[in-house]
């Protein structure tokens, strides 16, 4: 891939100033991600994930400078249900604790920039959903513009089959390719224990023309965490920390008719900003719900056709909502800690048709 | 009291949040939602010169605050389209239907809606639709019931400006805000580029966008948008037990093996050590008030009279008090201390309240780390 920075339209990129600190992912757990864990409420969802993620680290409760999170209230039907799942982190003593109503992606962003400022040393960041708990194609639609998209329902297969047809009609696709996509994300993920569902799946029927059921991400509950923590405690806890070389992101307008839905311009600034055209990275973990979704990423990335695709097998293998763009950051950060990427990129996405985007560069020591 | 073995089954319910979400309309909203009550379609004016349909306050680019209404035409061009062979509860049909982003003559954006065709084979990008008008109209974007093929002809200038740059898909043709124009025409299916696939414009029948005052009579100056997303509710493992002991009259907490603090009700987890808690431990029946306050406005459809107590109460064996009504004992009568049991009415799921059970007072000391 070019090793020049973005393209000439873009505006001129300020120079990111090396960070003040160095930060590095030295956790990562996951759930064994589900179609349905009713038989568990959030917390208990959550415990073994924190214990696992914490125990990697060698901390316990009590030793983590700040505690994030990221889920959503829509997704538990209930207000202020972040607060219940606090239960499984040990907040006595009181905690320094925050979270987000979004993706636990954005929560890590969140904890990387309180380590930036020294205020932290290290980082707990998690992330949950249990989407068996309602319609998530019908939940999601309540994130639209309440005036003009909302009162129409469209769902969030909808809208993503809205984009799969421009990109189609632009000639950037089509439904073999599309196919191929998922075929690739479903047998690495067999790879993998954490994917649902595992193995082959046939590429079905219509959900909503152009995608097919193989098209879609399969309904999941799950919950991710992962542990941070800045300079040489990160050396400390870990042998081989991910470093995060640079992390941004950026968002488009809400309204989906002014948008081009065949490329993402802010995926593709974010990246810049995150200094991911510097140097080539090997893999590249996209949070791509959809597979038409993979190839815009893929363009507006310029990733060249030999960096490794989400050899976790990505959100079509598994879609723990709010915790799916976390895991792609932990899944590169996997890679890194066991050697098999030394430059790797994670994507993030939330709201429709790729509407905010999130890029993080990581890296592994040289060995 | 002794560990209690025995795991019910987790339980479920079904749990319906529903709002009717009443939401106030800025100048520019009220206008568009008006102007669709009386069948006419507004968009507004950028700056540089785009219009924006549906219209909104603020250039989505540069942000800067648009009133500049202008009305475009009824009919417009599919620029992408999705078939939907399942529609869902509160979608426009209730057939089989297009999703569909169209751009309205005269305007540079699409506006999402449903398009009423007879299969997915009788749409394609490019394709010509008029609005249909819902029969009874409310200043709202259901007043366009949806979109229905129209064979009247292109937008006048749909061939010229905008096919010149239809070859250059240009895939950086954009920042964080894509220029209408340009994401128009990558829109645009490529087999079709070049070829003669629309009809010569018919002038006569597009519309340019001409200027409006965005004044009506009776304008309409808010929505209500009714919500309801069905759940079902599962509260896990820790609290199922609990519910599941409770429906036979007892109380079931949880004990946790770092700090040996038993919770009710417990959630599965010791919130002070972060650590799952298993050990069940029946607690109570009775307990002590930890602290209360008088209640003294009476909520809507409430059947209990004002003033009342309403209290923390640590069950005997508990470390957390729970809160529950104190009643049996005038409001002004209730005290720290106070030694309390539970009241069950028939068929209850739990308890109604708590009374005062005669025993004397507790220490303050026996309860004082609860409060």
């Amino acid at each position: 891939m070019s090793a020049t920075p973005g393209p000439a339209e873009m505006p001129s990129p300020v120079p990111a100033a090396p960070p003040a600190r160095e930060v590095a992912v030295v956790a990562f757990a996951q759930s064994r991600h589900t179609r349905d864990t009713a038989e568990i409420s959030e917390a208990e969802l959550l415990l073994p994930v924190l214990q696992d993620a914490l125990g990697q680290a060698g901390l316990r409760a009590g030793e983590i400078d700040f505690t994030c999170s990221g889920s959503s209230d829509y997704l538990a039907g209930r207000a202020f249900s972040f607060t219940m799942a606090l239960d499984s982190v040990g907040a006595w003593p009181p905690i320094a604790e925050s979270h987000v109503e979004t993706d636990g992606a954005w929560a890590l962003y969140e904890a990387w920039v309180k380590l930036l400022t020294g205020d932290a040393g290290t980082a707990l960041v998690y992330a949950y959903g249990k989407s068996s708990s309602g319609e998530v194609r019908d939940v999601l639609s309540r994130q639209l513009d309440p005036y003009y998209v909302a009162p129409l329902w469209p769902d969030s297969v909808a809208l993503a089959a809205l984009q799969a047809q421009a990109l189609i009609d632009a000639g950037a696709t089509d439904e073999a390719a599309l196919a191929g996509v998922a075929a690739r994300s479903r047998a690495d993920a067999a790879a993998g224990p954490h994917a649902r569902p595992t193995g082959p799946v046939p590429h079905g029927p219509y959900v909503v023309r152009p995608l097919r059921t193989g098209d879609c991400p399969p309904v999941t509950d799950g919950a991710a965490a992962v542990v941070l923590a800045a300079g040489d405690t990160a050396r400390r806890l870990c042998d081989r920390p991910a470093w995060i070389r640079g992390m941004d992101h950026r968002t488009e307008a809400h309204a989906l008719g002014v948008r081009d839905l065949t490329d993402s311009p802010s995926t593709r600034l974010a990246a810049e900003r995150a200094g991911a055209f510097e140097r080539p990275v090997d893999t590249a973990e996209l949070h791509a719900p959809f597979t038409s979704q993979e190839v815009i990423l893929r363009r507006a990335l310029r990733l060249a056709d030999g960096v490794r695709i989400n050899p976790s097998g990505g959100a079509l293998a598994a879609n723990p909502m709010m915790a799916t763009g976390l895991v792609r950051i932990g899944e590169a950060a996997r890679r890194i800690r066991e050697g098999a990427s030394r430059r790797a990129l994670a994507h993030a996405t939330s709201g429709p048709c790729l509407q905010q985007n999130l890029v993080a560069v990581l890296e592994g020591d040289p060995r | 009291m002794p560990p209690i073995s025995g795991t019910p089954e987790a339980l479920s319910a079904p749990l319906v949040v529903e709002f009717p979400f009443t939401r106030s309309l800025g100048p520019v909203q009220s206008a568009f939602l008006t102007g669709l009550r009386e069948r006419t379609v507004l968009g507004v004016r950028t700056t540089d010169g785009r219009v924006l349909v549906p219209p909104v306050e603020y250039d989505p680019v540069t942000a800067e605050e648009i009133r500049d209404l202008v009305e475009v035409g009824t009919t417009g061009t599919v620029t992408t389209w999705a078939w939907n062979p399942a529609p869902r509860r509160g979608q426009p049909l209730a057939t089989p239907f297009a999703w569909v982003l169209v751009r309205l003559d005269g305007a540079d954006t699409a506006l999402l809606h449903a398009l009423d065709a007879a299969g997915p084979d009788a749409v394609r990008t490019g394709m010509r639709v008029r609005v249909r008008w819902a029969g009874e109209r409310t200043g709202a974007i259901t007043d366009i019931a949806c979109f229905e093929p129209y064979e009247g002809g292109a937008a006048a200038g749909e061939t010229t400006p905008h096919s010149d740059e239809a070859g250059e898909q240009n895939p950086h043709s954009g920042e964080t805000g894509a220029p209408a124009r340009h994401s128009d025409s990558i829109r645009e299916p490529a087999p079709h580029r070049g070829e003669t696939r629309e009809p010569a414009p018919h002038r006569g029948e597009a519309r340019e966008p001409v200027p409006h005052s965005g004044e009506f009579a009776d304008p309409v100056t808010g929505i209500t948008a009714p919500a309801r997303l069905d759940y079902t509710y599962a509260p896990g493992r820790a609290q199922s037990r609990y519910l599941a002991a409770l429906a036979e009259r007892r109380t079931v907490g949880e004990r946790c093996p770092s700090c040996r603090k038993v919770y009710v009700p417990p959630r599965g987890a010791c919130p002070t050590c972060g650590v799952a808690t298993r050990d069940q431990v029946e607690v109570g029946p009775n307990g002590t008030v930890t602290t209360f306050c008088i209640v003294n406005i009476k909520a809507k459809n409430l059947d209990i009279e004002v003033p009342y107590v309403y209290a923390h109460i640590a069950l005997d064996g508990a470390d957390l008090a729970l809160h529950a009504r104190i009643g049996g004992i005038p409001y002004d009568e209730v005290r720290m201390g106070l030694r309390v049991e539970p009241v069950w009415r028939d068929g209850s799921r739990y308890p109604d309240h708590y009374r005062p059970t005669g025993e004397p007072d507790a220490d303050y000391d026996s309860y004082k780390e609860l409060i």
